[in-house]
């Protein structure tokens, strides 16, 4: 499957065609709601007070449908013109706005009780022209929305990061901006159904992340640690036969092992 | 875009970030409409705590409306009766009165967004990002 971020920018890729495509298909609309509900869920927000949202990409208003089914009063952003429109025909409750999040978002400190975004902010990983540069605009985004939230406020984002590196920079960017949290992989195992959830708090504050039935993902960090100080603490005669190994399932020519094979050779040699 | 919203949006350009004119955003030529919505009080009175007044006041004078009271009402219930009609105005004023089309200009910068079928317009030039 192709990924869109690597088709057009979002504001040309989601024309008329495409954001009727997204909208009606009923397997988007299931997925996007099963999303929201999930992200909802991390948010943990008390139920029984009302909330202010604000949904980052918020497209055609799937998501902020489950918003307002909900409870919620919301606010959207998106850079696509056609899918606001869409949601426009689709009479969804919230205020709608029409801005690139990797220019920050357009709203004073302290207006958001929490903010979600579902499959969209991998977008802001891509460089569109040549003057724009992701690194700034994820810091930009994640700056003025780090502003934007209250005390406390929260931040739970689905999205599709294309590889590690992706992940890696946008975390590095929300923690630069002051948030503190992680990800969250939901069916890590499947391949399909994998999701990444970024899960971010603006702050300390009374009401915790819901994290029922995460597992830490310990070993797996221990393991990375392990393979650099392995490195460092490796002999020079395992270096060798690393290397040698290395070599012989490159299909190269490589010396057998022997008992000499990287002994020290005596002085008088 | 809801009247409620006006009281939040500021300019997004990063030279108006520390200025103090880049919020409330000037409302010029601006069409209103109103769209009923849904009552919650308990909404309104959880929003009330973090208005800015005084921008609402300004952003109601440049749409043209004076008769806002200058001071902020505080501490309404929302089950209290007597508080009802307070809460019943500020319903209709916040959430029913809605920017269909119109201009906003940041003080500081004077950048002109413009809002067109009740969506604002703020991407930005190259030159601005």
């Amino acid at each position: 499957m192709s990924r869109p971020e690597q088709i057009a920018p979002p504001e040309v890729f989601y024309n008329d065609t495409e954001s009727y495509k997204y909208t009606s298909s009923t397997r988007v609309q299931h997925i996007q709601a099963k999303m929201t509900l999930r992200a909802l869920e991390l948010l943990n927000l008390d139920k029984d007070a009302p909330h202010f949202l604000l949904d980052l990409g918020c497209g055609s208003g799937l998501s902020g449908e489950i918003l307002t089914e909900e409870g919620y009063n919301w606010i959207g952003m998106d850079i696509s013109a056609n899918m606001l429109a869409t949601a426009l025909d689709r009479e969804v409750d919230g205020d709608l706005f029409l801005s690139d999040l990797g220019n920050g978002v357009p709203f004073r400190a302290g207006t958001f009780d929490a903010a979600i975004s579902i499959s969209a902010i991998q977008w802001l990983c891509n460089a569109d022209t040549a003057n724009v540069d992701p690194k700034k605009r994820l810091l930009t985004f994640f700056n003025t929305l780090y502003s934007s939230l209250r005390r406390g406020g929260k931040f739970v984002a689905q999205f599709y990061p294309m590889n590690d590196s992706q992940t890696e920079s946008i975390l590095g960017a929300a923690k630069i901006a002051g948030f503190g949290g992680g990800l969250i992989i939901d069916d890590p195992e499947s391949k399909r159904h994998k999701k990444y959830y970024l899960v971010l708090t603006a702050g300390m504050s009374e009401r915790n992340i819901n994290l029922e039935g995460a597992e830490m993902d310990a070993p797996e960090i221990k393991k990375k640690i392990n393979k650099k100080l392995r490195r460092k603490l490796e002999t020079s005669k395992e270096f060798v036969n690393r290397k040698k190994e290395t070599m012989r399932r490159r299909g190269k020519n490589v010396a057998n092992d022997s008992k000499f094979s990287a002994r020290k050779r005596r002085p008088r040699f | 875009m809801k009247f409620l919203t006006t009281n939040f949006v500021k300019c997004p350009i990063k030279g108006c970030q520390s200025s103090l004119d880049a919020f409330p955003l000037k409302y010029e030529e601006c069409q209103l409409a109103q769209e009923e919505q849904e009552y919650n009080p308990e909404f309104l009175c959880h929003m009330l705590e973090r208005l800015d007044w005084n921008a609402i006041l300004k952003v109601a004078h440049d749409l043209g409306n004076d008769s806002l009271p200058p001071t902020k009402p505080e501490d309404l219930d929302p089950i209290m009766e007597d508080d009802q009609a307070i809460l019943k105005d500020l319903h209709t004023l916040l959430l029913e009165t809605q920017v269909v089309d119109g201009k906003m200009v940041c003080k500081n910068c004077q950048h002109i967004y413009y809002i067109k079928n009740s969506i604002p317009n703020f991407l930005l030039p190259p030159h601005l990002c």
